[in-house]
């Protein structure tokens, strides 16, 4: 059959390359808030008064840094795997607790954005003034709106292109994913080229996708950029 | 105290060690090969595409910057599978080019994809570095007369070195890390004597034993590169106590170079 043909025709494989796609945008998206809201708390956790807090939020970085993405996936997908079957046993249940790949895919991109984002959250964190945070708990605000109403709104601007760096990595390390038996982009690449002897055309097909959500997001943070900087220099 | 030690039990294992020890050893052997290969092979590539990618030549500028897109764009998986198992799809042809043997081998597939790939984050390096040399450097180094090898050597390149030094390890902690899919295509490297072993004693402990080597080696670099950073920039800091030698003076002081002006004419 023709490359056409394997790609758009009514046996072809472009309709599982499209859902792959869509599923590697969702494990993307999901991810985000789970990944940099992990970030901003191991950030806040970076900063505190006390040294061993401090301690285990910079071991925490330096471990998920250190080692590859995708041990990083294994040790929390196996290792998530092995304390449900742990809390299965302690608890005397019959059938075995499992994740989906899916969450377990998102909780373990997450844990690593997480590590990612949070040095990002403390270069923004430090560029707002103490002043402010004086002022605004002078002006009577507690801790939690003086963090909210104050600072969160002006770290956005400052965190915008160490944060648009993380997706662009996470976008990427979705691909890992598919070891892991969700069919995202890559693995439905797989799949048809497996059933069609087509590697070139299956693999050249996911990474053209692939070319495109990297433009696309380029473009997106480079409106998002402009757009936080209105009015600023 | 006994929970304690069925907790540590749980995490670490000493007599999996002393069974598999030299499988994770060997694999470390085969990580820092394609590692090492990858990264100096990336390095010579990436010159040419720097250059190609700051050239007044239109073709030549857009298709480094298309290199450049592809391979910073899609990931380094999707790139190695299609080396791998393309190579596959056109086997008459490379057999017949006689490089069968080459792409036949999950070994030589890993360095080509991964050399490709990181030549596109180094050019990028080299083009930042070598960018950050202010035109002046150079327009200067003319004017004293110094010949266009003379004016890289001794002007643009040392400077551009310095600029280059920190990316660059960072670079090479990432190839580290991303060797790690090699283990994908069948390489026995660390992340795949890691896996085997997993696969034949379902013990968790191995994939902590393999964080702790690959931590080792990302950490041993980033404070050898902090230290190489020190030494090559040596040079530069030493303007730091000379400035606390000549306070600036204090606020409020007239300055003295209007004060003594004196009417042109």
């Amino acid at each position: 059959m023709s490359a056409a043909g394997l790609l758009f025709g009514p046996d072809g494989w472009g309709a599982l390359l499209l859902k792959g796609a869509l599923v590697t945008v969702a494990l993307g998206l999901v991810t985000v808030p789970f990944g940099f809201g992990g970030g901003l708390v191991l950030a806040g956790l970076k900063l505190s008064r006390w040294r061993a807090v401090r301690g285990l939020s910079e071991a925490y970085t330096t471990f998920f840094r250190g080692i590859p993405d995708l041990l990083a996936l294994f040790i929390v997908y196996f290792g998530l795997q092995s304390l449900l079957d742990h809390a299965q046993a302690t608890l005397g249940l019959a059938s075995r607790l499992e994740l989906s790949a899916f969450v377990a895919g998102v909780i373990a991109l997450s844990v690593v954005v997480a590590a990612y984002s949070g040095e990002v959250w403390v270069a923004a964190l430090r560029t707002v003034p103490p002043g402010q945070v004086e002022a605004a708990r002078s002006l009577g605000l507690d801790r939690k709106r003086a963090f909210f109403l104050v600072v969160l709104p002006q770290l956005g601007r400052v965190a915008l292109p160490g944060l648009g760096n993380v997706w662009t990595v996470l976008l990427k390390d979705t691909s890992l994913i598919s070891t892991l038996a969700v069919t995202d982009l890559l693995r439905a690449a797989s799949e048809a080229s497996k059933n069609t002897t087509r590697p070139i055309l299956f693999y050249g097909a996911a990474a053209a996708i692939y070319l495109v959500f990297s433009i696309a997001s380029n473009a997106g943070q480079a409106a998002l950029e402009r757009r936080a900087n209105r009015g600023i220099a | 105290m006994d929970a304690l030690h069925g907790l540590l039990g749980f995490v670490f294992n000493t007599e999996l060690l002393s069974q598999y020890g030299w499988r994770l050893l060997s694999g470390v052997r085969i990580t820092a090969e394609v590692v090492l290969l990858s990264c100096s092979i990336g390095f010579v590539l990436a010159y040419p595409i720097c250059r190609a990618r700051m050239s007044r030549n239109l073709p030549l500028r857009s298709g480094a910057a298309g290199y450049i897109a592809v391979f910073r764009g899609t990931p380094l998986l999707c790139q190695l599978y299609l080396v791998y198992y393309g190579a596959g799809e056109v086997r008459p042809w490379l057999t017949g080019a006689g490089l069968w043997w080459f792409f036949r081998d999950a070994f030589y597939c890993c360095i080509l994809a991964f050399s490709l790939n990181t030549a596109a984050y180094q050019a990028e390096i080299l083009r930042g570095a070598l960018g950050s040399v202010s035109r002046g450097q150079r327009e200067a180094a003319a004017a004293l007369g110094l010949s266009p090898y003379r004016v890289a050597r001794h002007v643009v390149w040392p400077q551009a070195f310095l600029a280059a030094l920190r990316p660059l390890g960072n670079e090479l902690i990432l190839v580290i890390k991303a060797s790690a899919l090699a283990a994908i295509v069948t390489l026995l490297d660390l992340m795949g004597q890691t896996r085997l072993i997993f696969a034949r004693t379902f013990d968790f402990s191995v994939y902590l034993y393999a964080a702790l080597i690959y931590l080792a080696a990302t950490e041993g670099i980033r404070r050898l590169w902090n230290r190489m950073e020190r030494a090559a920039s040596k040079h530069v800091r030493q303007i730091e106590p000379l400035k606390a030698a000549h306070p600036a003076p204090p606020r409020g002081a007239l300055p003295i170079v209007s004060a003594e002006a004196v009417p042109p004419g």
